[in-house]
């Protein structure tokens, strides 16, 4: 992994107040994003809207795309085309990306993909906050594979993580997900945006070797293979068919499990240096609030008050949400009586925290059908529930 | 002219396929090869920097041109090839990028996309090999299929109203758009070659059988016959209202060169667009071809 300083053309250095959405723009422009195939929808049209603003300044393209089929496929395009790539969407446009999610996942393709959720299923809400497309950003294309998925809870962190987001595509040639929400996306706060020589952003992993012996899927010692960008000579051939080292189709069952086992190997054996977590007094802690997202904020209201009644309460907040972060459960769970989980939805990160709690702890959901983020209320009661 | 036994003859564009995957999978009397070589040869005779010529493709039996293509290639999803093709040609703006696919990938699933980056004029060279049918699948009616014709999908024949493509593609403002059969060879090398040669978005239908499964569920013979019965049908009228392109089941085939235009394409009018209202400001973006101001 080659880290450079940030190309202080696109780095808007200073103090800012932005909104969420913004923020992800600076932030991809900071990463050295170049290139932008978009669709509008709300609430997440705004980073779209900014990076039109912005790219012609810094140099690069914006394109609207004629829907979120196209806006995926060309971001695809655009990274073997060289650039660093991402777009934006919500629920429905996430909905449409999907099969081409899978082709960058097959083609080992950096790019980002920011996710403002809004209220679901169908076109449900489109102004108004959900947390509902959380299984959808791991399992939603067809077939076995891995992504990464990060859960920004502020402006700053829309900005911080959407560099993290670009690092992290580039250095597992994965796709990788910015799963912020409608509240977050248009919540206004200061961002500060740091000098470019302080931004560290890491480079495509470019071969450099012979032309005739490069194999767009041969591993390397760290198990992510070299990428050539079109253009330069290789005259190489990639496919969304199961593939062997030399990106040619191969269809049996013998190459599809080499194949398949490396597309998610890649991000299982590496979760340790992927996952990203923020706790405080999970050490000592009766029970966990484990959120993400808008919601670890409002969760906090509900923590302080069960502090102040002398619950020993921790939090764990995914700042990583995809992959899992399965380790760390699996050891705080025989050391805690429960597990609260509030997030808006019907369900779906519980899921995950019980089955790695295995019936270790007790896994209290507080679900939010979405609209809005939960009244601290029922946070706190669920706290008191478990502690009871 | 079977397609597998040009493939197999040493000829001269063995050096653009990928030989380590030949033989192809393609039906023997398949006209897809024959529009490959077509292509080939029109590569060879410009002088254009290989290295600089990318191929994308869709899903289909022409999508997998893109896997024996020696160039860099792209096999995507199906109907999503253009989008790909917009983002790899934006990205790097000194490719010569070429989608090569079929009637049912171009037109159908991916018919958005097409239209779009028509309207646009993206400088992409469109080759559409319409063989009537979804062949990979089986022979499944298409938005190309003749009325009349029989297909799986439309066992009693079609009676669905297919696309006339030339005139689908002027009118979303494609500035090269032509026809040929895959027997005109000549005329197809020519016209690939006029378009990899000049700007903007060029779209060339060729006309192919496809002998295992519209030929056949149809009784129109082997490949070879079909393929001389089109080129027989088949009339050249360059410049041809496209509006009157229309293709009957059996009926003849209007061919040519329809629409040869200028127009700035996508990044010659967003280069002169930001250029104009942006001043200094703007940063040009890859290159910018001045006689075309
Ligand atoms: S099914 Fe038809 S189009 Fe496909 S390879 Fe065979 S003859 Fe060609």
């Amino acid at each position: 992994m080659k880290k450079v300083k940030a190309d202080p053309k696109g780095v808007l250095t200073g103090v800012h107040y932005l909104d969420g959405d913004y923020a992800i723009a600076e932030g991809a422009l900071a990463a050295g994003c170049r290139f932008f195939a978009g669709y509008p929808i709300t609430p997440s049209t705004e980073t779209a809207e900014r990076f039109a603003a912005r790219i012609p300044k810094v140099g690069g393209v914006f394109i609207q795309m004629e829907d979120e089929l196209g806006s995926i496929a060309a971001l695809i395009g655009a990274a073997w085309g060289g650039k660093k790539a991402m777009t934006v969407t919500s629920g429905p446009g996430f909905s449409l990306m999907q099969e081409n999610i899978g082709l960058a996942c097959m083609m080992e393709t950096p790019l980002v993909i920011a996710n403002v959720q809004r209220g679901g299923p169908s076109t449900g809400l489109p102004t108004l906050a959900g947390q509902q497309d959380i299984m959808q950003a791991r399992w939603g294309s067809h077939g076995d594979y891995e992504v990464i998925a990060l859960a920004p809870d502020s402006p700053q962190e829309c900005f911080d993580l959407t560099i993290e987001a670009f690092n992290l595509a580039e250095t597992y040639r994965v796709p990788t997900f910015i799963m912020t929400d409608e509240c977050v996306g248009h919540m206004h706060e200061k961002v500060v945006i740091p000098p470019a020589e302080e931004i560290e952003v890491v480079e495509r992993k470019w071969y450099t070797g012979p032309k005739d012996k490069y194999l767009p899927y041969k591993l390397d010692k760290d198990g992510i293979p070299f990428m050539v960008k079109a253009g330069d000579g290789y005259r190489f051939h990639t496919t969304g068919l199961t593939h062997d080292e030399r990106g040619y189709p191969v269809i049996n069952a013998e190459c599809q499990d080499w194949c398949v086992r490396h597309l998610c190997d890649k991000i299982r054996k590496n979760a340790d240096k992927i996952i990203i977590l923020e706790e405080d007094e999970t050490d000592t802690a009766e029970v966990i609030v484990l959120s993400y997202g808008i919601t670890s904020r409002v969760a906090t209201r509900a923590v302080q008050k069960a502090r102040d009644e002398g619950i020993k309460v921790g939090t764990l907040r995914l700042i990583t949400v995809w992959p899992f972060a399965e380790k760390r459960i699996r050891e705080l769970a025989p050391k805690v009586a429960a597990f609260v989980v509030p997030e808006i939805n019907y369900g779906q990160i519980v899921f995950e925290v019980e089955r790695c709690a295995a019936g270790q702890a007790k896994v209290i959901h507080v679900p939010h059908c979405g609209g809005w983020v939960h009244n601290p209320e029922d946070i706190y009661k669920a706290i008191k529930e478990a502690v009871k | 002219m079977k397609a597998e036994d040009r493939l197999e003859e040493r000829n001269p564009i063995e050096d653009l396929l990928r030989m380590d995957r030949i033989p192809h999978i393609w039906c023997p009397g398949c006209g897809i090869g024959t529009v490959v070589t077509s292509f080939a040869e029109a590569l060879k005779k410009t002088d254009l920097d290989l290295d600089k010529v990318a191929v994308v493709s869709g899903i289909g039996c022409t999508g997998r041109v893109a896997g024996y293509i020696k160039l860099d290639s792209f096999h995507t999803t199906h109907g999503r090839a253009v989008a790909f093709a917009t983002g790899l040609k934006l990205a790097n703006p000194e490719l010569k990028v070429v989608v090569f696919s079929g009637d049912g990938d171009l037109a159908g699933i991916g018919g958005n996309h097409l239209i779009h980056a028509a309207r646009r004029n993206m400088d992409l060279v469109v080759i559409c090999v319409n063989n009537f049918n979804y062949a990979m699948t089986g022979g499944q009616v298409a938005a190309t299929t003749p009325l009349e014709a029989n297909a799986s999908t439309a066992p009693y024949g079609n009676f669905e109203f297919p696309f006339n493509l030339p005139f689908l593609m002027e009118a979303a403002g494609a500035t090269y758009v032509a026809r040929w059969t895959a027997l005109h060879l000549r005329r197809v090398t020519m016209s690939i070659m006029e378009a990899l040669q000049r700007k903007g978005f060029s779209f060339i239908e060729v006309i192919t059988p496809c002998v295992t499964l519209y030929a056949r569920r149809n009784r129109l013979g082997d490949g070879l016959n079909l393929l001389r019965y089109y080129y027989d049908n088949s009339e050249i009228q360059h410049g041809a209202d496209t509006r009157q392109l229309d293709i009957s089941f059996q009926g003849k085939i209007i061919v040519g060169k329809f629409v040869d235009k200028d127009k700035p394409t996508f990044l010659d009018a967003m280069n002169q667009h930001f250029t104009r209202v942006l001043g200094d400001d703007y940063q040009l973006y890859g290159r910018i071809n001045h006689d075309r101001d």
